[in-house]
């Protein structure tokens, strides 16, 4: 397959083609021709900084006008970008059609050099760092390679050390939430407590616990709080008895938290009873616990035991009883 | 002599006399650059990071970095009066209220696509001409170094308007850190301060999106163009064109006005994306709080192959002594692309480990030439697709009526079973257009033109191909075998066989044509 015969005669490189002249190298006209139209393009950029200045001062930053395909659109900030463009682009234009008419395009040859350094100076550098090195006696004096070895090995702990307060420690953290046994659930976002009967067969509510009296509610509760109620008909469940009693009169809550990556489960499927997750398409089937039934999520969502107080509000039974939310090395998942 | 070069002769006198720099400079003024459309990617890259400098630093003028919590009061009406982050307050702020902060918000996003996007373009030009290979393995690696810090800065970039669809990206990169076994959680709460979503992160990306990562691609993008220049840029072969030489034009005044000049077409492409092209449009999404989403969650396209693994992941869990261990999430999210950005920074070096071959290389491959290589960028660029497209299942399935189990089974096996069909195909069509390079050569162009000979026989006219086509076509290395000089340890073994076959494989090749066949044939009464 190779061609390194001797009686083979490869084809012979006819070297670089002759140079052909251009219309402006060689016709006056056509070079005053391609002078005039550069200088064209050039004074279009000035009439875009132009346009720039001119709706940037004459015109009102909320004046909308509707487009074709862009719909509704502010005049301003269009005029601008429109001006910023024909300012930078005919500028460009311009230098390339100069370049391209009137700058020599004969091209040049120019040779490569080899980028190994001669075979004495790679001696010296060797020669140079060996006595370089001796002359340090770093081979010589264990002590000091040593010492300094274990001195530079733990530079490197001071910056991680520094770290160790860019956040606290896990803990419980990520094991509990908020939600205790008698908390009540409270409409997101408008706040009040909800009865059952508030609650339509086919409706779909988020809830997050009450908090103690003077307890601001943060983004960080909200993130692990949410929970999303579904009243179905309770012959529809398909469960086990003791997930039948967490649910009250076919009203059913589930951690709003993906058990995945930990998006908002919030597409709720009337007909199917499926929750959906939007980020990566996890499907948790409501009838059956959330359990999933399609989509990367391992495990189904936390169920939240409810019932109701005294005074008819819905409040949970008792705190989620598996952590809620993606997977985490220190989760015990023996139990859910 | 006039004023002006006067002037100008004054002020090199006044600088020489203290650098010295008349020499240096006088050589690089007459620096050769070859000219070929695709030697613009890499000047697509450097002049949108340019961009990116420029607009960045006018966002930083009007845009608050912190999470502390705000009311919204300014002229967007529909969110009046609604709690959300001083970042995403001061960034609706900086859409409806600062004159020209919408354009510089959408042409910085533009901006970033395009970055991007050049990047891999330039990768897929380095990768399938070889320029990559000895003395350019340097800035092969460095390349990689660029994308892949080009990825986190896009990503870091667009989560820190705060909005609901950039504060899900978030939630989704913390899970990836809290899924990394023995010391997750704790790489989670060093990074956000505490729980999800915490007031820490945005100020956090915020210092390494403007200054941490722009320092780094400044001193990397330095250097890289260091190197080129320094090694000369390569060149596609053609008649003159040698190794040793490099032909072109001299960057004082051709290469200058046309790069140059090109700087301000890719300002001026992107400043028109930018006006009439929404982007990004945060005000539509709301403010970011972890109980809500919108639908159709999709990240910029860059990150969207990685979204599409994670999706179409699934769901293996380990649950044992009490520990989790997510390989729905580590797999997809860190393993593979792991495993693909580490193969790709190695690729040099295992091609010539494979090929024995340790010489410098100037002239570029034309890709059909080398159809090892070529099939398998092909078969990379088919794998990162389908993750792609299954990272817009849910857009693809509202679309085209499909449902996303449909898709997610397509991807899952199609990821696996299309890459090597992708490979055999791609080789062949190399060796295919090998063969019609073959025939050009040995037998000319086909005209059309249909002649009627004497004896009423029909033949069509081919016309030969000029000296200068057909060295083109013919130039190229033929592949050695293994160099016979090589140790006899370096075949044997495991190693040493694997070795031998992925040689064999790189050497496939058509024998290219010679002048000795062309005579052979014109002697033998050819047309």
């Amino acid at each position: 397959m190779t061609n390194n015969s001797h009686d083979v005669e490869r084809f012979q490189d006819p070297g670089l083609p002759a140079h052909v002249h251009r219309n402006a190298d060689v016709d006056p006209k056509a070079e005053k021709r391609a002078e005039r139209q550069v200088s064209i393009l050039f004074f279009l950029s000035v009439l875009g900084t132009l346009l720039t200045i001119g709706s940037y001062v004459g015109i009102k930053s909320d004046k909308f006008v509707y487009l074709p395909i862009m719909g509704e659109t502010n005049l301003q900030q269009l005029l601008l970008g429109l001006g910023l463009t024909a300012t930078t682009l005919f500028i460009g234009l311009g230098a390339i059609q100069w370049a391209k008419k009137l700058m020599p395009d004969q091209e040049i040859v120019a040779e490569r050099h080899e980028f190994r350094s001669a075979e004495s100076d790679r001696e010296d550098l060797v020669a140079t760092f060996r006595e370089g090195a001796a002359s340090s006696g770093i081979g010589r004096r264990k002590l000091i390679k040593f010492s300094l070895a274990s001195a530079l090995g733990l530079v490197g702990l001071t910056p991680i050390l520094l770290l160790r307060d860019a956040g606290p420690l896990p803990h419980e953290e990520l094991d509990t939430t908020d939600w205790r046994a008698g908390t009540r659930l409270l409409l997101d976002p408008a706040g009040t407590p909800i009865k059952a009967s508030d609650l339509e067969v086919g409706a779909v509510a988020q809830v997050l616990p009450e908090l103690p009296v003077g307890t601001e509610r943060t983004l960080e509760n909200t993130g692990k709080d949410a929970v999303l109620l579904i009243r179905l008909r309770p012959e529809d469940f398909n469960l086990d008895a003791e997930r039948l009693s967490w649910t009250h009169e076919g009203i059913i809550a589930f951690s709003k938290i993906c058990t995945h990556m930990g998006c908002a489960v919030a597409l709720y499927e009337q007909q199917t009873h499926h929750l959906l997750c939007p980020c990566h398409q996890s499907t948790f089937d409501v009838t059956r616990a959330a359990k999933v039934i399609f989509g990367p999520a391992a495990r189904p969502l936390p169920q939240l035991a409810i019932d109701v107080n005294a005074d008819g509000y819905l409040v949970a039974k008792q705190p989620f009883t598996v952590p809620i939310g993606p997977s985490f090395w220190e989760r015990n998942s023996s139990n859910g | 002599m006039k004023t002006s070069q006067k002037f100008a002769g004054s002020t090199a006198n006044y600088v020489d006399e203290r650098t010295g720099a008349a020499a240096w400079v006088k050589k690089n003024l007459t620096k050769v650059f070859p000219d070929h459309w695709s030697f613009m990617l890499g000047e697509i890259c450097l002049y949108s990071f340019i961009i990116l400098l420029l607009t960045g630093t006018f966002l930083t003028f009007w845009f608050d970095p912190s999470q502390r919590d705000v009311v919204y009061h300014g002229s967007y009406l529909p969110l009046s009066g609604i709690h959300m982050s001083a970042a995403y307050d001061s960034t609706l702020h900086l859409s409806f209220d600062v004159r020209g902060g919408l354009l510089m918000r959408q042409i910085h996003h533009w901006a970033a696509l395009i970055f991007m996007s050049a990047i891999v373009a330039h990768l897929f030009r380095v990768f399938f001409t070889g320029a990559f290979r000895k003395p350019r393995e340097f800035n092969w690696l460095i390349g990689i170094g660029l994308l892949t810090f080009g990825i986190v800065e896009g990503f870091l970039g667009y989560s820190l308007p705060d909005d609901l669809l950039s504060g899900t990206g978030i939630r989704i990169a913390e899970a990836i850190l809290q899924a990394i076994p023995v010391v997750g959680s704790y790489l989670a709460f060093f990074a956000f301060g505490g729980p999800f979503p915490g007031t820490a992160f945005i100020p956090r990306i915020f210092i390494v999106h403007v200054l941490l990562l722009p320092g780094l691609f400044l001193a990397l993008i330095t250097i890289h163009l260091m190197l080129v220049w320094y090694q000369k840029h390569t060149q596609y072969p053609g008649p003159g064109r040698t190794e040793k030489n490099v032909v072109g034009y001299p960057m004082l005044p051709v290469y200058m006005a046309k790069a140059g000049g090109f700087f301000f077409v890719v300002f001026g492409v992107t400043a028109f994306l930018g006006a009439v092209a929404s982007i990004n449009p945060i005000w539509l999404y709301g403010p970011y709080t972890p109980g809500q989403i919108s639908a159709g969650s999709q990240p910029d396209w860059y990150m969207g192959w990685l979204d599409g693994l994670v999706r179409m992941s699934p769901p293996l869990e380990t649950h044992a002594f009490g520990h989790t261990i997510s390989w729905n999430i580590l797999i997809p999210g860190l393993i593979i692309p792991g495993i693909l950005f580490t193969g790709m920074a190695l690729y040099p070096f295992i091609e010539s480990w494979i090929t024995g071959d340790k010489r410098e290389h100037h002239l570029l491959d034309r890709p059909r030439n080398a159809p090892n290589r070529t099939a398998l960028g092909v078969t990379a660029i088919t794998f990162i697709l389908i993750s792609l497209a299954n990272g817009g299942n849910d857009i693809i399935a509202t679309h085209f009526h499909l449902t996303i189990n449909g898709i997610m089974w397509f991807t899952r096996i199609g990821l696996i079973v299309v890459p090597p069909i992708a490979f055999v195909i791609t080789k062949r069509i190399c060796l295919s257009l090998q063969r019609a390079d073959r025939d050009l050569v040995l037998h000319g162009r086909e005209t059309g033109r249909l002649v009627m000979m004497p004896n009423g026989e029909m033949i069509e006219v081919h016309e030969p191909l000029s000296d200068a086509q057909k060295w083109t076509l013919t130039q190229h290395q033929q592949p050695d075998a293994l160099p016979a000089p090589l140790p006899a340890s370096a075949l044997v073994g495991v190693k040493g066989k694997i070795r031998a076959r992925l040689n064999r494989a790189h050497m496939t090749q058509v024998p290219a044509p010679t002048l000795t066949e062309l005579k052979e044939l014109e002697a033998g009464g050819h047309h």
